[in-house]
């Protein structure tokens, strides 16, 4: 398939980037060149294959539901942020 | 390794180190050095020494930390710039580990900004060079961690290896590098890249560091729900003493063809001699599906890397941008400003395979040949003991010759990124170096949790 500026910009819009013109031209030369590539895939044959997701070997690992001790509290993931008003992550407006 | 005892001062080694570190500047090796608390450290490993205290397997080593790894100590930034300014509160549970053996870490290694890539040269602060010849690249992504090995300023660095980050960059500097079997060291505190392949091993300079690193750094972590039981250091298995013991070793003869430098080709022929005279017998094996590999890989891989980055948006930690008068804004810039350009190429192709209308041509599919490299390498583990290949197709290549073109970075994985996929574990070894005096390395490739004999067996490759 050949990818179309549209496709970038779509493709941009789900990655949360805003590009500028030229990135949009690279993005688009360099993704185009990568999916030539993946395609390939087309030639394996896999039928009656199952899919494979995760190699680990074990399942459902339990443990009691209890609060064990956490590493960083409220007050040192609250000093990662850049801006802090009563004890809240401030951000620029939603709506 | 140079351990502190009664002679050798803790303080003296992780001066040794940092004086190397700084003499070794202009490598761009690490993105912050440990001074202070190193010295400070080191000073209370050596006055417990005098005590006559016990002191950890590790005491006063001074090694390096791959800047994906989460201490207090400096900030980490997976050297991408959307990371800047992020002074963890957490520690790595492998740090952790080597820190209670009295490990001291002298300093935070460069790498691909968040371990997309295989030069080093999509960090934010710019490449390594490589050990070897300046005007090369280190390999990636952990490309500084394997230079502070290779030129001998730390006894070990961690790394981290998705598809291939610790074997080649281990490959391109002439050190041991060795990526385990998945589930065998805890992923908690790694900044994470692709969470179905990604996996924590070393560089060393010999196998017997090798074995002393995973002994202590593998296991169970209740932080990481994908940690196996300990099978490195518990499982009593018959003996393995190579000497006496002969084994059979599967040469893939897919590899062998003129995509591989007639030079790594040698170097594998003449260490095929090398276990033949020792008495271990050579398979040569088909593995047809591992072509379908790198394809694979470059589905699965930024499909996870699109999920797992999508929490970098500037709102909780590191970089935020300055140009946001919405909150959309503020993702939108703080992504865009943030990342490098291979990261956007990877989120943008993950995006790409998991959207509506492409997930079964691409995803599913790749989940699918998956099964069947796995399924190749349970067949060829069923005709020999080991794998003996390549790591990558050439040895080192020039500072900015494939930077520029993505699908020519991917193809230096080709021969690395199936093991990932299979979860089975993989140590680059030396194997001597070209005419021009670069490092050729060979990976040992062996079942799922054969780390242990894998690295024992190493030793019949000296």
């Amino acid at each position: 398939m050949e990818i179309k500026r549209e496709d970038i910009l779509h493709l941009a819009e789900l990655s949360n980037f805003s590009l500028t013109d030229e990135e949009v031209d690279k993005l688009g030369d360099d993704l185009d060149g990568i999916i030539k590539y993946i395609s390939q895939l087309n030639q394996l044959d896999t039928d009656n294959i199952e899919p494979t997701y995760q190699v680990f070997e074990m399942e459902n690992v339990w443990r009691d539901d209890e609060i064990l001790p956490q590493d960083a509290d409220r007050e040192m993931l609250l000093n990662l942020t850049k801006e802090e008003r009563e004890h809240q992550i401030k951000v620029p407006k939603v709506l | 390794m140079k351990i502190a005892n009664q002679k050798v001062t803790a303080e003296r080694l992780v001066r040794d180190a940092l004086e190397k570190a700084k003499h070794f500047a202009d490598y761009n090796i690490f993105t912050f050095l440990n001074e202070e608390a190193a010295l400070k450290k080191a000073r209370e490993i050596d006055s417990r020494i005098k005590k006559g205290e016990k002191v950890g397997r590790l005491a006063g080593v001074p090694y390096a930390l791959k800047d994906n790894f989460l201490s207090p100590e400096g900030e980490t930034t997976a050297s991408a710039h959307i990371l800047g300014g992020f002074n963890s509160p957490i520690t790595a549970t492998a740090v952790a580990k080597l820190e209670a053996e009295d490990a001291i870490m002298i300093g935070r290694t460069n790498l691909d900004a968040f371990a997309h890539g295989s030069s080093t040269e999509n960090s934010y602060y710019g490449p390594t060079l490589n050990a070897h010849d300046k005007k090369r690249v280190a390999g990636g992504s952990s490309g500084g961690s394997a230079v502070a090995v290779a030129l001998d300023i730390v006894e070990f660095a961690t790394g981290t290896d998705t598809g291939g980050s610790i074997r080649q960059p281990a490959s391109f500097n002439g050190v041991y590098g060795l990526k385990p079997t998945y589930g065998c060291i805890s992923r908690y505190g790694v900044v994470a890249m692709a969470s179905s392949t990604d996996c924590i091993g070393f560089f060393a300079k010999t196998p017997e560091d090798m074995d002393l690193l995973m002994s202590i750094t593998s296991g169970q972590d209740t932080k990481d729900m994908t940690t196996l039981p300990d099978y490195y250091n518990n499982d009593s298995g018959e003996p393995t003493n190579p000497s006496k013991r002969h084994s059979r070793i599967g040469i893939i003869k897919d590899f062998d063809n003129d995509s591989v430098a007639p030079e790594i080709r040698e170097a594998l022929k003449s260490k095929i001699e090398l276990l033949k005279s020792k008495g271990h017998e050579i398979v040569e094996l088909e593995m047809p599906a591992l072509k379908y590999a790198l394809a694979a890989y470059y589905i699965i891989v930024p499909a996870e890397v699109a999920s797992n980055l999508s929490r970098y948006d500037g709102v909780r930690y590191g970089f935020r941008s300055e140009i946001s008068s919405h909150l959309d804004e503020l993702y939108d810039h703080t992504r865009s400003e943030g990342f490098m350009p291979e990261n956007k190429r990877r989120i943008m192709i993950g995006n790409f395979v998991l959207s509506s209308g492409f997930y079964d041509a691409y995803f599913l599919k790749a989940a699918k040949a998956r099964t069947l490299i796995i399924q190749e390498y349970e067949k060829a583990f069923s005709k020999c003991d080991f794998l003996l290949t390549p790591v990558s197709p050439s040895p080192a290549f020039k500072l900015g010759e494939k930077v520029n073109d993505p699908v020519a970075m991917y193809l230096e994985d080709v021969m690395s990124v199936s093991l990932n996929l299979a979860g089975v574990p993989g140590l680059a070894i030396p194997a001597g170096e070209t005419k021009s005096g670069l490092p050729i390395g060979l990976q040992l490739v062996g079942p799922r949790r054969s780390d242990k004999t894998l690295i024992e067996f190493s030793r019949e490759l000296i």
